[in-house]
Formats: C-alpha cells, structure tokens, sequence
C-alpha cells in the first residue's frame, strides 16, 4: 500500500480509475461531482490518457459507448440530472454486452432540485434506470477510502460480466476529505480482443456491437442470456457489510452510503446508553443483498431503515423482510442530512 | 444505373434491405468500394444509425455497431479517442443528423474529430413511414405535415453542410447527389477522399449525399430522382464547402 493522503471522495475516485488504467474518460460539468471531472481534466493528459468535456451528458454516455466498444478502460461521472440523460446511453451499453464505469455522485431531486446530498436515485440506479429489460451493478461506498476502492471493483465487474457498472455515491461523499490509500497493484484489464471493434484476430473476424433483435424469439433469447448473466452476478458479486451484529440487538438497521455512516454512529452512541442496535449495510444495491437482510432481520422485533430520500431502499427491505417483523422508516427529503443526535432520538422514537 | 460493376470486397453478401429503387444501396457500395480500393477494411470501424440505414452491419464488410438515435458522432468520437489508429464513419439520415442528433454533429465537426461522417439526405423520416424530417422541403407533404410542410410554423429546410461550414475546424465539407450516374461518380470521388482524409488524420469529414425515398414520397425511383432534381438541388445546392487540407497544401505549394 502507498502512503496514506487526505482527498475528496471526487478526487478519490478519479484517481483510483486512473491507477487502475482507466485512460478514457468523458463527462458534462455538474455539481456535485465537478471535482471529479476537474481531476480528469487535470490528470489525463500527464497519462496520455483521454479527457474530452463533452457537449452534453447525452453525448458523454456515447462517447464511452464508443470507446468501450473499442475494449478500453473507460468511465464518465456525473449527478442525478446527468445521469437521468446518460440512461439511454446506459440501457444501450447493457443491450450491446459492453463494460463500462458510471460514478453518480447524487444530489437533491426531483427537477433541478438542489446540490445538497441525497439518496433519491435509488430507484433509478437499481431498476435498470433506461428503458428495457435490464439492471446495473451498483455499488454504494460509505466511505472515502471505499469510494475509491470501488473503481478497480467496479472494472472488474464490468470486464467479467460485460455490463455498465455505477458507483453511487453522494455529493456528501463526493466532497468531504477523508485520508485514502491506493494499493500498488490492480487488477489487470480482461482481454477484450473476443468482441472489441477494430481488434480484427484473423482478417476475417469481423466484429458486430448491436442491440437490435427485430425477431421476438430472438430478442427473447438475447434477453434470457442477459439474465442468466445476472443471476451469476447475483451469486458472486452480492455485497454487504455487517456491524454489532452478534450483541443480542432486538432491532435491526438498514442504511446504505452516507446514510449508514450516520446510522453506525448511532448504534455506537445507544450502545453507550446500553441499547443494542444491529445493522446491516448493503454495498451493493444491485444485486440487493435480500437473503443477508432477511438473516439479518430473523427475530428481530423491528426493523429500521435509514435513508436520505422519502424512502426507496425501505422496499427492498421490506422484499427482504417479507413480513417477518414491521420495517420502518426514518428518512429525510432534501439534501437534509441527520445530525447524530438527531438520529439518535428518531431511532430512540421507533423502539419505545 | 451503370455503377454496379460485380461485388466489392466492402460489402458483405447479404442482401441489402433497402425498398427497390432506395439510394441508400448505391450509398453504401460507394462506401465499399472506396474502403476496398483504399484498403481500409479491417481497419475500418462502421457505425450504424437508427433509421432505415440501421442495419448497415449486416452490409459493411468492416466491424460496425449499431448505435443510439442520433449520437453517432459521439460515439465515434469515443471510438477514435479510444482507438486513433482505425478509420471511424458514421453512416446517418436526416433526422438521425440533423434533429435529434444535431448538437453531436455540431459539436464533432467543432472538435473536427478525426472521423468521416456520411449524411444521406432523403427529405424524410424513411423508416418511421415519412414523417417530417429537419430537411423536409417547403410545402411536401409528409404524414406530420400532412398539409405539406408550412416553414412559418416549423421552419426552412436546415442545410447542414451550410450550418457546418460556419465552423472553423471542420476539414472537408462536401454535398454530392445520387441521382444520376454521372453524379454518383462524383459522389464517390468524395467517400473516398473524405476517408483518404481521415486515413491522413486530417481532421472531420462530412459528405452529405442528396437520396430520395421512393416509398414514403409516393413516386417510382425515377420519378423521385426527377422530383428530388427539380426540388432538392435548388435548395441544397452542390459543392465542396470546406476542403482545408487542400488549401493547406495549395499554400505551401504557393510559398
Ligand atoms: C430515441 C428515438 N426516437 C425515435 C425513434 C424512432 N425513429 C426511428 S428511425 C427515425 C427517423 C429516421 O429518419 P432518418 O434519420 O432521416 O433516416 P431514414 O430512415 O430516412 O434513412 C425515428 C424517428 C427511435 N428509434 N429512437
Ligand atoms: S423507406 Fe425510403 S429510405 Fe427507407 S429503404 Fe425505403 S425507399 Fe429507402
Ligand atoms: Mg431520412
């Protein structure tokens, strides 16, 4: 491991791509990720790598579409506006079987909303978010250090399964300074000269990138590929992060991303007060870590969950749950993050 | 129609899906045929639109992908970032370049990406049935313009090769016609220099082909071709709007 520095989560990320060899990067400025696009701007070209502000998020998503058809390391950044943009780009790239990187650094919505943190996209990171029948990895870091671990990851996961990955973080996560440590080594990119355009084998390998199936059975057929794919990234990639799990609690916490940096602190200040919380952190969204919940919540008397949004993730909670205890709901709209008494007592509310 | 002398190594065998009579058949061979002569088909990356020209993988004998409406000149542009030493084209209609995909287009010419864009102009939305299209002529009629188009309410025709040569970087703008032999050989001299230029890395180059749309215009091929004659050369007239490189070397001869 190299030294420890203090960065932002934005800068944090970035770099990580980089020593990852990501030498491809487009985006759009928009808050609260614009350290991350500055950091490209900068860094690129002393890698000889690509950074092209595009003209719009629309044309950023394309630009990887291309270059991941080309078999390079490439990702974009954005924030909840942008990212509602790039989704017909992100469907386009699950369609073709492409891998590719998309960090979501989120902010206060519906509309223009505001530039304060929250987890309001939820929904659209985890239901496939564009149009069809398909989902993206997504990966929630709770931490700086996570945060920039979870792009080598989330190259990985891309290169393996050949599949769009988002990172979702928050704009909370995006700019606080946390210190951070690169590893000196990452994973290799996998060969992509099978499918990649322009990587001719023999003369005759002629490459196709489509998602175009105008026969129902085959499109069908495509369709129940990409699915089965899914379900061997729900058997391996399923992430999630426990916590006071083995001290008797009776309730249960769920909170992802910032929201469970907040929640941890809780559960250490009632444990102080001699109450007992468990909580579980889910680190990847999708595929949800729904058997891990449902354990987690056996003989629980409630289950909690945290959230900065007027309750998305609560659902996949209660999926998980399936009625074998209540779930609740603490949660907060517009880039209103808790402050720890403040979720202290809420919590303190719900179990009296 | 004297052109088609035996198959080109730049096409593949399947056969075209194109209605009887369509122009985009003849654009596509003069794409072959110009990476075959050049000898640029392994290294040549193809990008399909979406519009009736959304199959051209099945047609181009090099790699091609098949990409959202509209954005193919991003997604060349990532190509050719990722991969400078491939020939990069986009093949796209009128709606696909000039409406919904107008700010990529714009924004590619501006950076003059090193990528050849290839911009079929038929007057209408062929695949969707002949809807209006940005380049739909005063007063046609089309099935959104079914009083025929009235240009105070939804504008004149936009002439991109005009737009475009507004722009500084852009290095090879030409508008050409299909619609006679004679004119198509002239078209093809320009495929094959707009991808000689990006093989010389000499920035953007954009050949805008006047086609017709026999079906969605309602009138036989030969018709269409008399029809687009008489309507389309008066308001997209011919000619090379930009040629920098050969300015370039016009200068230096000069000096
Ligand atoms: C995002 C999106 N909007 C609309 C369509 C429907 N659509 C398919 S082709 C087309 C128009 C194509 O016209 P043009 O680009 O002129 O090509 P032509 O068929 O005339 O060659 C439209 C609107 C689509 N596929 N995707
Ligand atoms: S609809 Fe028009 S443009 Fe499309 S293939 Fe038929 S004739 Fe050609
Ligand atoms: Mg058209």
């Amino acid at each position: 491991m190299g030294k420890k520095v203090l960065m932002k989560g934005n800068e944090a990320v970035a770099e990580a791509a980089i020593l990852a060899g990501c030498r491809h990067y487009f985006a759009y400025p928009i808050t609260p990720q614009s350290e991350l696009i500055e950091y490209m701007a900068k860094k690129m070209p002393l890698v000889d790598g690509t950074f092209l502000q595009a003209e719009s998020e629309v044309a950023a998503i394309n630009m990887v579409l291309g270059a991941a058809a080309c078999g390079v390391r490439v990702m974009t950044s954005s924030s909840s506006p942008g990212i509602s943009l790039k989704q017909e780009g992100i469907s386009y790239i699950a369609a073709s079987r492409l891998p590719a990187v998309i960090v979501n650094v989120t902010r206060g919505g519906p509309g223009l909303g505001n530039i304060a943190p929250m987890q309001c996209d939820y929904f659209q990171a985890t239901r496939g978010g564009g149009h069809g029948d398909y989902y993206t990895p997504v990966l929630s870091p709770s931490t700086v250090q996570e945060f920039a671990d979870m792009a080598p990851m989330a190259f990985e996961i891309a290169e393996k399964y050949l599949t769009p990955v988002m990172i979702l973080g928050d704009g909370m996560l995006g700019q606080m300074m946390e210190p951070v440590e690169f590893p000196d080594a990452y994973p290799p990119q996998k060969d992509p000269s099978e499918w990649a355009l322009g990587a001719r084998r023999t003369p005759d390998d002629r490459h196709i990138i489509n998602s175009l199936y105008i026969d129902p059975y085959v499109l069908q057929e495509k369709t129940e590929t990409l699915f089965k794919v899914y379900e061997e990234i729900k058997k391996n990639e399923t992430r999630f992060e426990t916590y006071n799990m083995d001290s008797g609690a009776k309730y249960l916490i769920v909170a992802h991303g910032t929201a469970a940096r907040v929640a941890k602190s809780a559960v250490d200040a009632l444990k102080e007060e001699g109450v007992e919380l468990a909580l579980i952190r889910p680190i990847t969204l999708w595929p949800y870590p729904y058997d891990a919940v449902a354990e987690a919540a056996k003989g629980k008397e409630k289950v909690i969950t945290i959230e900065l949004s007027m309750g998305q993730m609560v659902e996949d909670v209660k999926l998980a749950v399936c009625g074998e205890c209540p779930v609740e709901f603490i949660g907060k709209a517009g880039g209103v993050v808790f402050t720890p008494e403040e979720i202290v007592s809420l919590i303190r509310e719900k179990i009296s | 129609m004297t052109v088609f002398k035996g198959r080109t190594k730049g096409l593949t065998d399947a056969k075209l899906s194109y209605c009887p009579g369509c122009l985009h058949g003849v654009a596509h061979r003069l794409i072959g045929e110009s990476m075959e002569e050049l000898g640029i088909i392994e290294k040549t990356i193809g990008i399909a639109p979406v519009g009736c020209s959304v199959f051209a993988y099945n047609f181009f004998a090099c790699d091609v992908i098949q990409v959202p409406h509209g954005r193919a000149p991003a997604v060349a542009t990532g190509m050719h970032r990722a991969r400078p030493d491939r020939i990069v084209f986009t093949y796209q209609g009128d709606g696909d370049l000039a409406a919904i995909g107008t700010a990529e287009t714009i924004h590619a010419a501006n950076r003059s990406e090193n990528i050849t864009i290839f911009f079929v102009n038929n007057a209408t939305y062929g695949m969707t049935g002949g809807q209006m299209a940005p380049t739909t002529l005063p007063g046609m009629k089309a099935t959104t313009a079914p009083y025929g188009r009235d240009v105070s309410d939804t504008g004149f025709p936009m002439r991109l090769c005009e737009i475009l040569s507004q722009l500084e970087m852009p290095n090879y703008i030409e508008r050409v016609s299909l619609l006679s032999p004679k004119e198509i050989l002239k078209a093809k001299k320009a495929v094959k220099k707009a991808l000689q230029y990006n093989t010389d890395g000499k920035g953007l180059s954009f050949v805008e082909m006047i086609s017709t749309c026999p079906t969605n215009w309602g009138m036989d091929p030969l018709k269409a071709r008399e029809w687009a004659r008489e309507n389309m050369l008066p308001i997209f007239p011919l000619g090379v709007f930009k040629d920098r490189a050969a300015e370039e070397a016009k200068e230096k001869e000069a000096e």
